[in-house]
């Protein structure tokens, strides 16, 4: 990463008369039939007049000043960066598919119906589900989703009582608010002091008004809810559904399926546990999985395979949820993450959630004399610290992840969970090779000895960024969201 | 030793870090997890790993088996001419493989973008706001139906033009019905969307937003002159939905005095991909710049004195919000703003108004071709439209079919007789020839 600031906008480039294209040549300009004045613009948009150049040189500079998975490590817990592999890329970049429209007719896309019935076959099979659709565009999405499913089950036996949907106080935000927008009202229930749901209190939550229980496994703080049997006895018991949340999947390939700890209904987020980049901030994806006997609850479209082994698009459950997307999904996502499973093999796979777990536990175990951490054992894919543990020299978590990219780090998910004041969550995945791990605990280490030989040394992290201590509090009073409001003043 | 490259740990490695963490074995350390939930010593039931020069073959394999189209069909998803330099620059690994810029201090080149695409899209609809981003056009619109809801605190309505796209009809009633809000279909009347229907509808009161479409789903670019007024009058919000390359010619959504304006940006030169990813976006006036869910980029300085990019206005997101949340959007479409701002860029305003233009002479001079050469006519002769239009004719059926015979994807069927079919500047006279011929002989058959 360069750590000179690259500051340009594109805008600052314009120069008029400039153009970054060149069309085909118009052969119908004798049929130009203008739309009425008064249904087009009056002014043209103020966008940049740039030469190619000038793009490919912009762009390319903007670049390095952003760090990725490629350029260093980033145990950034619950986000599962590892590595993505490249010929995912080759794959997802196809010129045939890139010329695909949706809506073809199916018997011209039998390739790309081909691989998704065989992508959601084979998250059936990891899962532990009956069935799986690719359709929505990422986890919180596949979150809605599931609850859409839940709910359309509730409504389909007429349970139409059930209003609430229980999350743990370590969840994920996305949780509770999936549950908001797909009209639940959202039940806490407490962790004990190990991280676990505490199945007592959770015994005085549910009744009969309760749809759905949403669960990771392993939790925010990387531990294996090992109640779950119980949890799912009780869940069940009161007719509500078990809902996994995939953020958590990675550590429990080749380990353990949710569909066989009694979970109806899951997501998985193929840019964490299947290794499409994150794009910072996506294109995702996050199939949802039912378990048999809810399949006619998932959403519209379906792909399915005739008997005759040609694939088909169909739009007609009458049970379905409704429609989530206006096609298939994030196509090119799913082609990654096929890629990737069928790169890794049934082998393969059953050897990340191990590898991810040992990474965990080796930096977790190479840390704990310095920082405090709240909850003892083995950890799997993630663990938590609060902070370090010598509290005296006044260096917050906020402080260690500053002084961390210092060192070419990206910092950890800092101030979640919400259950420890100064919760500093890692999880380093299973690509990470254990010199990069060493050099990420000699350098956490070095920054505990410095919070108590030269405290200011880290409360006054980063030194060596492009950017430092960016004022937030003047970004959000008085916004300034576009290019023209910039120059205004 | 089980050994894959993509895993780095060495049969030394493994046994070092596990003497570290005291454990006698990797299995130990799933030990808590009861055993009647281990997956079987059999493992999944997945096929054996393939090598990369296999993982190629697979795909080539299922490549031959789709079939590239000469491409006449729309229906929100648009086959524009997608210049080169913008996959070569969308996948440096830099920009691909950052996570959200959480941390400003080494994701200005995210957040760069992100202002860019913020203001070009600004720019594009006239408004002031723009969010990064929704999933695709459907969704974005269903987050709108969510966020006139949420913004009006009380009412619980939210008309719909029923000339909308079906799927995105489908996906906002879809939204709705589960958030328990009450969507009315604002009639149709002769391809367009009823203006005596809107205001019949209005008067029933409890009206939090009315969202239409600019370009409907015939392709009938629509007349929203008084709508503002109407809709103001009843202190309801106003969307309105457009694919976002017509915004480049298009009178703008803040123009026709929209409080909010969404829609698919595929069109900006995104390659199709059998229907994603595309992008959803949003932008909406300053007064409902914190109603407005998703992330939002804003500029600041840091103690150097540098213009720096922040994520701003985290206050309104589902992290913190939780189950006060009115959207619990996260992850989104994030590179695809990058596709959209260097298309932006290359193209400019002038290039942006020549791709509509002339893809709009395309669809004119195919509509003069058939009514002139075939018994086909257009569904809405007189209606102004850009690149998109809709045929009635008896034989949907065989000229899509003859269409695929003859390696064309001559348009959607959206009726028993209708047929939609869509033009971009890449269609040449000889392709739209060979549709109208297609169109003659299936008439023939």
């Amino acid at each position: 990463m360069n750590n000179k600031l690259y500051d340009k906008l594109i805008f600052e480039y314009s120069c008029p008369g400039r153009i970054g294209v060149k069309l085909p040549k118009n052969e119908f300009s004798a049929y130009t039939s203008p739309l009425p004045a008064h249904l087009g613009r009056k002014d043209n948009p103020e966008l940049p007049c740039v030469d190619e150049p000038t793009v490919v040189r912009h762009y390319t500079n903007m670049s390095t000043n952003n760090f990725g998975v490629d350029t260093g490590f980033y145990p950034l817990g619950s986000c599962t960066m590892k590595y993505n592999p490249k010929i995912n890329e080759e794959i997802a970049a196809d010129a045939v598919i890139a010329k695909l429209h949706p809506a073809q007719p199916f018997s011209t896309v039998q390739g790309a119906l081909k691989a998704y019935y065989t992508l959601q076959s084979m998250l059936s099979e990891i899962g532990g589900m009956a069935e799986f659709t690719l359709n929505p565009f990422a986890g919180a999405h596949g979150e809605l989703t599931g609850l859409m499913v839940i709910h359309a089950y509730h409504d389909y036996n007429g349970d139409y009582k059930r209003d609430k949907v229980i999350v743990p106080d370590s969840a994920h935000g996305t949780n509770p608010a999936s549950a908001a927008v797909c009209g639940y009202k959202v039940v806490e229930v407490k962790s004990l002091s190990d991280g676990t749901v505490d199945v007592e209190d959770l015994e005085t939550k549910l009744d009969d008004t309760v749809a759905a229980i949403m669960m990771t496994n392993p939790n925010t703080v990387g531990m294996f809810e090992k109640n779950i049997p119980r949890i799912a006895e009780l869940v069940h018991g009161v007719g509500a559904l078990m809902y996994y949340d995939g953020a958590n999947l990675n550590p429990l390939l080749g380990i353990a399926r949710p569909g066989d700890m009694g979970f109806d209904v899951m997501h998985i987020n193929l840019h964490k546990t299947f290794s499409t980049p994150h794009g910072g901030g996506g294109p995702g994806s996050g199939p949802v999985g039912v378990r048999k006997g809810l399949e006619q609850f998932l959403p519209n479209p379906r792909v399915v395979k005739s008997d005759d082994d040609s694939y088909q698009v169909v739009c007609d459950g009458k049970e379905s949820l409704g429609r989530i997307s206006a096609w298939l999904g994030n196509f090119t996502v799913e082609l990654r993450a096929l890629a990737y499973i069928l790169s890794l093999g049934a082998d393969g796979l059953a050897q990340v959630g191990k590898l991810a777990t040992l990474n965990a536990n080796y930096i977790k175990a190479s840390l704990d004399d310095l920082y405090k951490l709240p909850i003892q054992g083995y950890c799997k894919h993630e663990f938590v610290f609060d902070g370090l543990k010598d509290k005296s020299t006044g260096v917050t978590t906020l402080n260690i992840a500053k002084r961390l990219l210092d060192f070419g780090f990206h910092a950890p998910t800092i101030y979640f969970p919400l259950l420890f004041h100064e919760s500093l969550m890692i999880e380093p995945t299973e690509t990470e090779n254990r010199t990069t791990l060493d050099e990420f605990i000699k350098v956490m280490r070095q920054i505990a000895n410095e919070a108590i030989s030269d405290p200011d040394k880290v409360k006054k992290a980063p030194w060596h960024t492009p950017v430092v201590h960016p004022d937030d509090t003047q970004a959000a009073l008085e916004p300034k969201v576009t290019w023209k409001q910039l120059s205004d003043n | 030793m089980y050994q894959h490259r993509y895993f780095p740990h060495t049969g030394e490695d493994i046994t070092a870090m596990l003497e570290r963490i005291g454990a006698k074995s990797a299995d130990e350390m799933f030990a808590d997890i009861p055993a009647h939930l281990r997956l079987s010593s059999n493992g999944y039931d997945l096929p054996e790993e393939m090598s990369e020069p296999e993982v190629r073959d697979y795909f080539e394999g299922l490549r031959d088996q789709n079939k590239s189209l000469v491409c006449f069909a729309g229906g929100g998803f648009y086959d524009h001419y997608s210049p080169a330099v913008i996959p070569y620059l969308t996948s440096r690994s830099e920009f691909l493989t950052a996570y959200t810029p959480y941390q400003p201090e080494i994701s200005q080149g995210t957040l760069q973008y992100i202002f860019e695409y913020q203001s070009m899209m600004a720019e594009l609809t006239g408004l002031d706001v723009t969010n990064a981003s929704l999933y695709d056009g459907a969704t974005a619109t269903a987050e709108a139906v969510l966020m006139c809801v949420a913004a009006s605190r009380k009412k619980n309505r939210v008309l719909v033009s029923s000339t909308m796209a079906p799927a995105v009809l489908e996906v906002v009633k879809t939204y709705a019905r589960y958030h328990k809000i009450d969507i009315d279909l604002i009639a149709e009347k002769d391809g367009v969307t009823d203006f005596e229907d809107l205001k019949r509808l209005l008067a029933k009161g409890d009206v939090a937003g009315v969202i239409v479409s600019a370009i409907n789903y015939y392709g009938i670019v629509e007349d929203y002159t008084g709508w503002s007024e109407v809709i103001k009058e009843s202190k309801a919000l106003f969307a309105i939905n457009t694919h976002a390359i017509a915004l480049g010619v298009l009178r703008s959504p803040a123009e026709w005095g929209a409080d909010i304006a969404v829609g698919e940006a595929q069109s900006l030169g995104f390659p199709l991909n059998y229907g994603g990813p595309g992008l959803g976006y949003m932008c909406v006036t300053k007064a409902l710049m914190r109603k407005m869910p998703g992330r939002i980029v804003g500029a600041t300085t840091d103690e150097k004195g540098q213009r720096v990019f922040v994520l701003t206005l985290q206050a309104r997101e589902q992290h913190i919000r939780r189950e006060k949340a009115t959207s619990n959007i996260c992850s989104n479409q994030g590179i695809m703003t990058l596709y959209a701002a260097i298309y932006l860029a290359l193209m400019g305003a002038e290039g942006l108004k020549r791709v509509n233009v002339q893809s709009s002479d395309a669809a004119h001079y195919a509509a003069s071709q058939i009514e002139n050469l075939t018994k086909a006519k257009l569904l809405f002769p007189d209606k102004p439209y850009l690149n998109e239009f809709v045929l009635h004719t008896p034989h949907v059926d065989a000229i899509i079919a003859k269409g695929v015979h003859e390696g064309v994807l001559a348009g959607i069927k959206i009726g028993d007789d209708r047929l939609l079919l869509a033009f971009t500047e890449l269609r040449t006279k000889a392709q739209i020839d060979k549709l109208v011929q297609i169109i003659k002989s299936a008439e023939n058959e």
